[in-house]
């Protein structure tokens, strides 16, 4: 009995370390990534190549959800509205809602989904077939030639995305909540230029971005360097980067809110 | 792919960011319509501020002509101490009227400036002497209320006859 309760306790104890332990690596190459990031800039055309794999082609998804995330927004938000008598806010809700939560949030949810697990599975295979150290070999540090310039691509790319998602979910919102409902066009800009703050609200909105950026980027190029280099240890990786970036997003994002609103 | 159509694609990825970003800024937030450009700083003392907040519009005639800046408490008069902005363009006389509305029935609360008719303008600094608090609703409530009471005490003799 007791035995098998000793052996319960120290499994969850080796499990907390085990988590502790990689928090902890992540963390040492993050410094890493970050003091060798000044070669990758050097070389801006590796930083280029990867914008286009992680941002450009993460495009589509992002500008169609986007344009969905807006038209819902508004039909549901015009659902209650219309109850108070004041769908002309459906604009302020639309804008408010993007601005500050859902461009930073579901953007990075996507691109966790999208892009984060291209990298996790691109470094974990370079790792698997020994191609990375293969270039330790040749006294190339990957973390400069490989992970640094994905790590800034990354962070480079999210806040861009954040911004066409959010701009795009206000025109969804805008088509649906005047040409198909019939809310007044000048009432959808004006009520929403009146109550959306450029610093309090769209200023946020990017820092969320930046800070999902780092997070994901990171989670997603941790995982795959640290993957077992197995076929099975590659997609264990990508499962949890897909995990890890969604919870870490959703916690952050509870985090930075309560920073930044101020009642 | 091609270095170059690539390159092409990062810098188009770039500027649509950019124009995202300043479509936010100019068609959905307010750094058009915001920026009042020059003010000037004047003072107002109410003893009762309700829930009027920081950044909230000074309107005259119902445009807006300045915000609140900062809302402090004077502990020598024990009255709430308001600072406002207002647009350099918009100049008002010394005796101007500061009240405290409320938009709607529940909406924010605003100042609104009358207009007076002193020759002399407000300057940076000054003091607006003639103001009126912000209405608390649950005192009306209760001031309605004890009249109501008081007026109909000496009525129920009549009633019962």
């Amino acid at each position: 009995m007791f035995d098998r309760i000793g052996k319960a306790l120290s499994g969850t104890g080796h499990r907390i370390i085990d988590r502790i332990w990689r928090f902890g690596s992540a963390a040492r190459m993050f410094v890493y990534v970050l003091l060798s990031s000044a070669d990758s800039f050097k070389r801006i055309r590796i930083v280029t190549k990867e914008i286009y794999s992680t941002g450009v082609l993460s495009l589509v998804i992002i500008l169609v959800s986007a344009f969905f995330v807006g038209m819902v927004l508004a039909l549901q938000g015009y659902n209650t509205l219309q109850k108070y008598g004041s769908s002309e806010a459906i604009g302020v809700l639309v804008a408010l809602a993007l601005v500050r939560e859902l461009g930073p949030v579901v953007t990075a949810l996507l691109f966790a989904g999208r892009a984060g697990t291209a990298i996790t599975a691109e470094i974990g295979l370079m790792k698997t077939t020994e191609q990375l150290s293969a270039m330790e070999m040749m006294a190339v540090s990957p973390i400069s030639r490989v992970i640094a310039p994905r790590f800034w691509a990354g962070v480079i790319s999210m806040p861009i995305l954040a911004a066409l998602f959010s701009m795009v979910g206000i025109l969804g919102g805008y088509l649906v909540a005047v040409p198909i409902i019939g809310v007044d066009s000048g009432a959808f800009w004006s009520q929403m230029q009146a109550n959306v703050d450029f610093r309090d609200d769209i200023v946020n909105g990017i820092i969320k971005s930046v800070v999902f950026g780092v997070a994901c980027s990171m989670i997603a190029l941790f995982e795959g360097y640290d993957a077992p280099p197995t076929a099975e240890g590659v997609s264990r990786a990508t499962t949890r980067t897909v995990v890890n970036s969604s919870l870490a997003v959703l916690g952050l994002d509870f985090i930075l809110t309560s920073f930044m609103i101020h009642t | 792919m091609e270095r170059t159509t690539m390159d092409l694609w990062v810098g188009i990825f770039a500027a649509l960011g950019a124009a995202a970003i300043l479509g936010l800024a100019m068609k959905v937030g307010n750094l058009t319509s915001s920026s009042i450009g020059e003010t000037y700083t004047v003072t107002a003392a109410f003893e009762n501020v309700g829930s009027l907040k920081p950044k909230a519009p000074v309107k005259s005639a119902g445009v807006v002509v300045g915000r609140v800046d900062k809302i402090q408490f004077d502990p020598k008069t024990y009255e709430a101490l308001v600072t406002l902005k207002v647009d350099k363009r918009y100049p008002f006389p010394k005796d101007t009227f500061a009240s405290i509305y409320t938009a709607g029935l529940l909406g924010e609360q605003y100042i609104g400036l009358e207009a007076g008719g002193d020759e002399s303008n407000l300057k940076n600094g000054d003091k607006i002497k003639h103001t009126q608090d912000a209405v608390v609703l649950e005192k009306m409530i209760s001031q309605f209320l004890y009249n109501k009471a008081s007026d109909t005490k000496p009525s129920e003799s009549t009633d019962t006859k």
